[in-house]
């Protein structure tokens, strides 16, 4: 294939069949045209990989018009590694999550739900082959708007209130982050993040890119639910559909996290005079916070879907303190950690989803002894549970040993380190919970009368655990992007 | 005090942005933060136009091949128009979900979901 | 067989028998014909490398990069194959024990508990064949996890409590203390490789060395040194064999050996000799030996006093280890053998005194011996061992690391020795005495007799190794003289 146009495929393959998925009228039918149009894009992101893992930066001039003025796509070792993340998590979702989904989305609006699906799974790669801050946006729109409508899709009630905070707090990040760019606009003229960055160069003291960088980091921070503004996730992501849950949390904020790396790293950090100052007393303080609220949360938490969305909080919190040291180590242990996370937590979600075909409520009390009857999803779920945990084996711990390697560089080795560990240690509980719940807890009513998930549902849930599994095994293709990435991103760093 | 003036539009989009984002944190109505977060988004539309206006600049379309005249910036209006659809099909998502709110708790204010029922 | 693919398979093999449990759980018979199968062909195996390893030779074999500069890699070295040897071969007489007591006693998930078992000993033959601490770490947390299911194994609320205890300060303090240690040191020296002499020579010194040493000594929970030992009673709620061939031998030997290598092949002899901010080690280990002895003397539950006296042991070893000088050196090595064959037949009498008598408590033991004079003759053999009396396997190991501390004039250790000596033989004498010398005085008494044949056959068998051991003990002196005899 001709590498010139991938980045192009990898958004109009799913954004084309959206609308023709919309208009099936089979739900089986649609289901399966989203897995094909969701295996194509993960095919197409994994011969981006190749390229890029050949030393390749991708560039697509739409139609032709020639970048700066034309609009980019570029794809690097960053976008690449996220591409891979992101439509492998639909994939997986996907494939697993057919029982599922016609339970709770039913089989007449499912033709409707497997479109908003892949506008949704489009907007999020439009987001990451962007090379143009305007486009961004676009597409963070088109991704925000169709996981609305994921989320409040399914048969919970309380989804609606869920999904209306997070369209408000959505709304809100993406428009900051217009304003944002838009003053950096008015000082550029220029949309072209490359460009971008090369234009500042004159300009970085200036009041308006300072005020800029405030409103973009800002209104980032709220779509990627970074501590304090995580409020909207746990809710959206506890009643949003199982499947849903599996898709949206390995990837959405993630994506956001992306692009807020690529903002303040590639375009302002060179730029602007004591930007470092950003992280040190604003973005580490927060993600550390973040860790400690988010751990601690999830060991209060009685609902399994909400102890695994605070521990997202938490893990944000990793991915952002990586990113915060502003270092090669640090950044390098912050991609690798985005990485390890999403396949930690799309296998958790997944094991979720399995057992969520058999309970509607997914209460730890509700849930007691469901383990014993369905024994391979919950060995499932706890491998993936390690992998969040940090053991060695798993992907996890490849991402925390490259942190707690970067926090021994810093200069504030121990309460990193405390940090760090200690919240791996809150980890153990509430898995642990989840755990003796599952395992040991005497069968409820309703726990008595199951079985296992279905076995094509089993297998990809496994699929996700084998994942965890290989690339904490062998973890040079995540950590090869990933130091690349810190390479290209910090490159004026000495 | 010409300062100020010469500044107007952006005090119309401080003072714009300002009430909507009010509007957004403090109305329990939902209908009303809604409108709140249109009225937000309208200040950043009208930021992004008034950017692009040059004084005495006309609509960028060039007569006759005559090059000498001033011409506002076309690009700011472009993103806007495709800004104001997003903001539309926002407004349309969030009172759609309004609607489906209302049909399931037959009231349309602020509902924290972690609280009711487990 | 190339010895590579002897250490694949001595990791494999436990593992495929896993499997092979798992699917021929339906038929006890097929399945307990498994354990017995892998366990024997796992012994052959790692047998079959001893005379090589004996010759110098040192086989190793990597299997992929697990992090830039970081293999998954195994190389047998003195130390690790003697506690291979002696995991694998404990194994299998653990295996012919195990069937008796599970069935004698009729418990449940008996298939879930082999293939627990099975793959805690390949997790064990890594941590004795791990060329680096990453892979030693890996293999580390694997036993940890796979020993849960048996801990836990009886399900009831408070062994659930148990459980936690076990898993919560063995992953909190490998976690927690143990895997910053081991980046620290990465982070130092750039390697981790297991390197004769050590590899932190000369790239760290001062208090620096005695924290990193905290590090490693706390956070390889498994060596059970005070205050981290309370996982080790918790875990006696297991069904014995998991105490005997887990809790005797391989999870806590996991511990002390690490610690041993940690000393000889991290920090190496010689470099850690020369910084005083590590010895705070020796005293540490003291407090635990006495410490844990006393406690021990106030239990009135068999199998927990039996811990204790594991904690009191174990920290023998890290002594003899912690005295840095040759012969102490050796005389751990000695003392992981000794300790393991007479506190596993120990667990192994105490079991079956579970499943004739369905006795657990000291005071229940009166006149016992005449009822099981196989069970009981065992017992005294291994707390004879244990108090460290000729001619037994405890003395050999004793001897040496006394002459160990006298070589480095450690007079605290070799007080500690004499003391833990005294106490030892204070907890065990009445139990000997009671168990022979008084009459049964239990009003509604039970008439039973011996155990299950296969649970005499075993303790039998452990018995007469620490005997023989006394005796024969001249390769396994030889083999690790090799160790000392380089890193000196």
């Amino acid at each position: 294939m001709d590498s010139v146009h991938l980045p192009a495929l990898q958004v109009v393959v799913p954004l084309l069949t959206a609308p023709i998925v919309a208009v099936l009228r089979d739900a089986r039918l649609s289901w399966l045209a989203a897995v094909v149009t969701s295996v194509m894009t993960f095919v197409v992101s994994v011969y981006i990989v190749q390229h890029v893992l050949a030393g390749a930066v991708l560039s697509y001039q739409m139609g032709g018009w020639a970048a700066p003025y034309g609009i980019e796509l570029r794809v690097d070792s960053l976008n690449a590694l996220m591409l891979l993340v992101v439509s492998g998590a639909s994939t997986l979702a996907l494939l697993a999550g057919r029982q599922s989904l016609t339970l709770q989305i039913g089989e007449e609006r499912l033709p409707l739900f497997m479109a908003a699906w892949l506008l949704a799974l489009a907007g999020l790669v439009g987001i990451l082959v962007s090379g143009d801050a305007f486009n961004i946006f676009v597409f963070m729109e088109i991704s925000s708007l169709a996981s609305y409508i994921l989320i409040s899709g399914g048969p919970d009630r309380r989804a609606l209130p869920s999904v209306f905070k997070y369209l408000i707090a959505g709304t809100l990040g993406a428009t900051f982050y217009l304003i944002g760019v838009g003053m950096v606009y008015m000082m550029t003229g220029t949309l072209n993040i490359a460009d971008m960055e090369a234009r500042l160069a004159g300009v970085g003291d200036t009041n308006v890119v300072f005020v800029a960088a405030g409103f973009i980091t800002i209104g980032l921070a709220l779509k990627a639910a970074i501590y304090p503004m995580h409020a909207w996730m746990p809710n959206a992501y506890t009643f949003a559909p199982n499947i849903v849950t599996a898709f949206i949390a390995a990837c959405s904020t993630k994506v956001a996290l992306y692009v807020l790396l690529r903002m303040d790293f590639f375009v302002f950090q060179k730029n602007l005079v004591d930007h470092e100052s950003q992280f040190t007393y604003l973005l580490m303080p927060l993600a550390l916070l973040g860790i400690v609220f988010g751990s601690v949360a999830a060991v209060f938490e009685r609902n399994i879907k909400r102890i695994l969305a605070f521990s997202s909080v938490a893990q944000i919190g990793y991915i952002l303190l990586g990113a915060s040291l502003i270092s090669v180590s640090g950044f390098t242990a912050a991609v690798l950690h985005l990485f390890n996370h999403a396949l930690a937590k799309s296998a958790l979600f997944l094991a979720v989803a399995a057992m969520g075909l058999y309970f509607a409520r997914l209460r730890l009390q509700v849930l007691r002894g469901a383990g014993r009857k369905m024994p391979w999803t919950f060995a499932a779920f706890v491998v993936a549970g390690l992998s969040l945990i940090g053991v060695p084996g798993t992907a996890g711990f490849v991402s925390k040993w490259a942190l707690i390697s970067a926090a021994l560089e810093s200069n504030l080795v121990v309460p990193l380190l405390v940090l760090i560990l200690g919240s791996s240690l809150l980890a153990i509980v509430y898995i642990g919970r989840i755990v003796e719940h599952l395992w040991f807890g005497d069968a409820t009513d309703k726990a008595v009368q199951i079985g296992e998930a279905p076995s094509w549902m089993l297998a990809m849930v496994w699929l996700a655990v084998a994942a965890n599994i290989w690339f904490g095994l062998d973890s040079s293709l995540p950590m090869a992007l990933a130091q690349q990435s810190a390479i290209d991103l910090l490159r004026q760093l000495p | 005090m010409s300062q100020i003036l010469n500044l107007s539009h952006y005090w119309v989009f401080v003072l714009l942005l300002m009430i909507g984002f009010y509007a957004v944190l403090t109305r329990t109505n939902l209908v009303k933060k809604l409108l709140g977060l249109a009225i937000f988004q309208s200040a950043v539309f009208l930021l992004f136009i008034s950017m692009g206006k040059i004084d005495g600049g006309t609509a960028p379309i060039i007569l006759n091949d005559d090059w000498s005249q001033t011409f506002s910036s076309p690009l700011p209006q472009v993103l806007i128009l495709t800004a104001i659809v997003v903001g539309i099909s926002t407004l349309a998502l969030g009172l759609a979900i309004v609607v489906r709110i209302k049909e399931a708790y037959g009231r349309i204010d602020d509902i924290d979901a972690s609280s009711s029922e487990n | 067989m190339s010895s590579e693919v002897s250490i694949l398979l001595s990791l494999a093999i436990p593992l495929t028998g896993a499997l092979l449990i798992a699917l021929t759980g339906r038929w006890p018979n097929v399945r307990e014909t498994i354990t017995l199968l892998t366990a024997v062909a796992l012994m052959l195996t790692v047998w079959q490398l001893f005379p090589e390893v004996m010759d110098g030779a040192r086989p190793a074999v990597s299997l992929g990069q697990m992090m830039p500069g970081i293999s998954i890699a195994f190389k047998v070295e003195p130390l690790g194959m003697l506690f291979a040897a002696l995991a694998s071969m404990l194994w299998l007489v653990n295996s012919v024990y195990s069937i008796g007591y599970m069935r004698g006693n009729g418990e449940k998930h008996q298939t879930r508990f082999y293939v627990c078992f099975a793959i805690a000993l390949s997790a064990t033959m890594g941590v004795a064949f791990a060329e680096n601490l990453l892979t030693l770490f890996l293999c580390y947390e694997i036993l940890t996890l796979s020993t849960y299911p048996l801990v836990s194994h009886k399900g009831d609320p408070a062994t659930i409590r148990s459980a936690r205890t076990y898993l919560g300060i063995l992953l909190g303090t490998s976690i927690g203390l143990f895997l910053p240690a081991i980046i620290w040191t990465y982070q130092i020296s750039g390697t981790l490789d297991f390197t004769v002499g050590g590899i932190l020579t000369g790239k760290m010194s001062g208090p620096a060395v005695g924290l990193l040493l905290g590090l490693f000594a706390f956070g390889i929970g498994k060596a059970a040194l005070m205050p981290v030992h309370r996982w080790l009673p918790a875990a006696m709620v297991a069904p014995t064999p998991v105490s005997a061939l887990l809790h005797a031998v391989a999870v806590v030997k996991a511990g002390v050996f690490t610690v041993t290598k940690v000393i000889v092949y991290i920090f190496g002899v010689d470099f850690l000799f020369g910084q005083p901010s590590s010895s705070w080690l020796i005293p540490t280990a003291c407090f635990t030996i006495i410490a844990a002895s006393i406690v021990a003397l106030h239990q009135i539950n068999l199998k927990r006093m039996l811990a204790y006296s594991t904690i009191s042991q174990l920290s023998y070893i890290v002594l003899a280890a912690a005295v840095l000088k040759p012969l102490a050196e050796i005389g751990a090595a000695l003392h992981m053998v000794s300790h393991a064959f007479g506190k596993i037949t120990l667990f192994f009498a105490a079991g079956a005194i579970y499943v004739a008598s369905k006795k657990t408590e000291l005071n229940q033991l009166r006149g016992i011996g005449h009822r099981m004079p196989w069970t009981m003759t065992a017992f005294t053999i291994g707390a004879i061992s244990m108090i460290g009396v000729p001619p037994t396997a405890g003395f050999v190991s004793k001897w040496y690391i006394l002459g160990g501390a006298l070589q480095g004039q450690h007079y605290l250790v070799v007080f500690t020795l004499i003391a833990s000596t005294v106490l030892n033989a204070a907890y065990f004498l009445p139990i000997l005495y009671r168990a022979w010398l008084s009459k049964e005085t239990d009003p509604n008494k039970l008439k039973h007799g011996e155990a299950p044949w296969p649970m005499l056959l075993a303790l039998v068998t452990t018995a007469t190794l620490t005997l023989a051991f006394f005796v024969y003990n001249q390769p396994v002196i030889d083999l690790e003289s090799q160790l000392v005899g380089r890193s000196k």
